[in-house]
């Protein structure tokens, strides 16, 4: 691989090497957090800021624990209240903090785009993209990709008894990246107002899945032209026989996703992940959910507990996924061993 | 593998070319048994001895130090194995990337450790490794076991188990493979 991109906006900054190259580092972030001290000096002296337009605890946390893991230090910029003009603000509050010396800037944002104005702005900092309105999400993707990995590679393990690093070679072959090409993945809900969906149906993609949308027509966007999608499918009961992996997508009231479906009984009526449709399901089926989840509405709560479930393991993964996040891009961009050589 | 980490060049840019064997596979066999016994003389009746090889290249030299100790002392001493990436000092100098996951699946305290590497050179890799370790828990002794020291150090390290020194130039590479030991150069492609 020849080097890692400066920024991470989007996934398709770090095509499929890129993508590989993430979830094989996690690998070792993973075995790092199961130490009794979870931590490595590998970016001492580094300093990341976390700014968040919008509120989040989870992302802004777990990216937070991640800088902090890597022995990076963190400044919690919450830009949730500013009365002036957004775009000015913006700008002035990101070449403040690119004056402060900050290496990396992880933000999260309402407007499509702001992370990629971002980085036009503040050339010499690493830009990460911790959500920006309905565009994407890319270390949410990564996660899923790399908890979907994981699944795999134990599955492959438990059958050959076998080094699980050994199958990762297996796997990463010619046959597309850890076991993903040609793996049916379905993600239902609201894609129109999903920017994890967006980041989703790309990293997927790019790894050589077949992904299928699942979602009432209102809540589609109005155009899939580009989406490397398989399908696109109103039946999400006809979807679940053959799906390797379920992802759901939260009904986001706070974007006005209600608006656009009847009633909540009836979405879920449509497309939620009942217990019903949950036994339809093969056994081996995993079902992700980005969180934060409302039982009942798209997912019912006993499927939620189910093993197949890795919801809780997404979670944990996270923090070691931004861990390789931070790390490559603050060791491995265009820039980096030229700079200081 | 460590040695080819070490080198002055981009890991992944760059090219061994091999211009002379130093040991032959019976040689490495040999020095291995030696080195065995030194390690088992060293440490005889010892509860607690382990190997931790270094990724990559280490590995496997700790797992036949491992088989041909079995034989020696007739009790299984345990194998680990350390990628030392995120503990290097030259991080930011030049693309420092984890090579495999670290596997130490035992405690380390009260525990006498033998570190084992291919390639000893400026001794960095082992201050790494040695603050790695330290994760592991709270090591009774460390001691350090090499295929080949090629000298130049640059921190105060030296081996207790050698199978070769080797003088060598600076810009030269040692690769320890199966098939025994080369001297040759790096080539930026």
């Amino acid at each position: 691989m020849s080097g890692f991109p400066r920024n991470l906006l989007g996934i398709d900054d770090l095509g499929p090497d890129g993508i590989a190259e993430v979830l094989r580092v996690t690998d070792s972030f993973v075995e790092v957090a199961h130490r009794a001290n979870p931590k490595v000096p590998a970016l001492r002296g580094r300093t990341v800021a976390t700014l968040f337009f919008e509120d989040s605890t989870r992302t802004r946390v777990s990216f937070e624990t991640a800088a902090k893991r890597l022995s990076a230090d963190v400044l919690s910029f919450a830009a949730g209240s500013s009365s002036v003009k957004k775009g000015e603000s913006l700008r002035d509050t990101v070449e403040t903090i690119e004056a402060m010396g900050i290496d990396a800037v992880i933000i999260r944002h309402s407007s499509s785009g702001a992370p990629i104005q971002v980085a036009r702005w503040v050339p010499d900092t690493a830009v990460v993209n911790a959500g920006d309105g309905w565009h994407e999400h890319p270390t949410q993707a990564l996660l899923d990709c790399y908890t979907v990995r994981q699944a795999l590679l134990g599955r492959d393990a438990d059958d050959a008894g076998d080094d699980p690093t050994d199958v990762a070679g297996a796997l990463d072959g010619d046959d597309g990246i850890g076991g993903f090409k040609g793996l049916r993945v379905v993600i239902v809900g609201d894609i129109r107002h999903s920017r994890v969906a967006r980041s989703q149906v790309a990293a997927y993609a790019a790894l050589g899945a077949e992904v299928t949308l699942v979602a009432p027509r209102t809540l589609l966007p109005p155009s899939l032209d580009g989406w490397p999608v398989a399908s696109v499918s109103h039946h999400l009961d006809r979807e679940l026989a053959d799906a390797d992996v379920v992802s759901l997508l939260r009904v986001q009231s706070e974007r006005g996703s209600g608006e656009f479906v009847p009633s909540l009984r009836e979405y879920t009526a449509g497309y939620g992940l009942t217990a019903r449709r949950a036994a339809m399901l093969r056994p081996d089926t995993l079902i992700l959910h980005p969180g934060p989840m409302v039982r009942g509405v798209e997912i019912a709560s006993e499927v939620a507990d189910l093993p197949a479930a890795r919801i809780t393991g997404q979670v944990s993964n996270g923090v070691a996924v931004r861990m390789a996040v931070l790390f490559l891009l603050l060791t491995q961009g265009p820039t980096e061993g030229s700079l200081h050589a | 593998m460590a040695e080819r980490e070490r080198s002055h060049t981009r890991p992944r840019g760059a090219l061994f070319v091999p211009r002379a064997q130093v040991m032959s596979a019976s040689d490495v066999q040999r020095a291995i048994t030696r080195m065995a016994h030194e390690i088992d003389e060293r440490n005889r009746g010892l509860e607690h001895l382990v190997l931790v090889g270094l990724q990559t290249g280490g590995v496997p030299i700790a797992r036949r130090l491992s088989d041909t100790l079995g034989e020696v002392g007739s009790t299984t001493i345990p194998v680990g194995s350390l990628d030392v990436a995120f503990y290097r000092d030259d991080i930011g100098l030049r693309p420092v990337l984890p090579e495999a996951v670290t596997d130490i699946a035992f405690d380390l305290t009260g525990a006498t450790v033998v570190l084992v590497d291919d390639v000893l050179f400026t001794g960095r890799t082992i201050r790494a490794a040695l603050n790695a370790l330290s994760e592991y828990g709270r090591a009774q002794a460390v001691q350090l076991a090499v295929m080949v020291d090629r000298g130049h150090r640059e921190l105060p390290i030296r081996p207790d188990f050698v199978g070769k020194n080797l003088p060598t130039r600076r810009d030269e590479m040692v690769d320890v493979t199966e098939e025994g030991v080369n001297i040759g150069d790096v080539v930026n492609r």
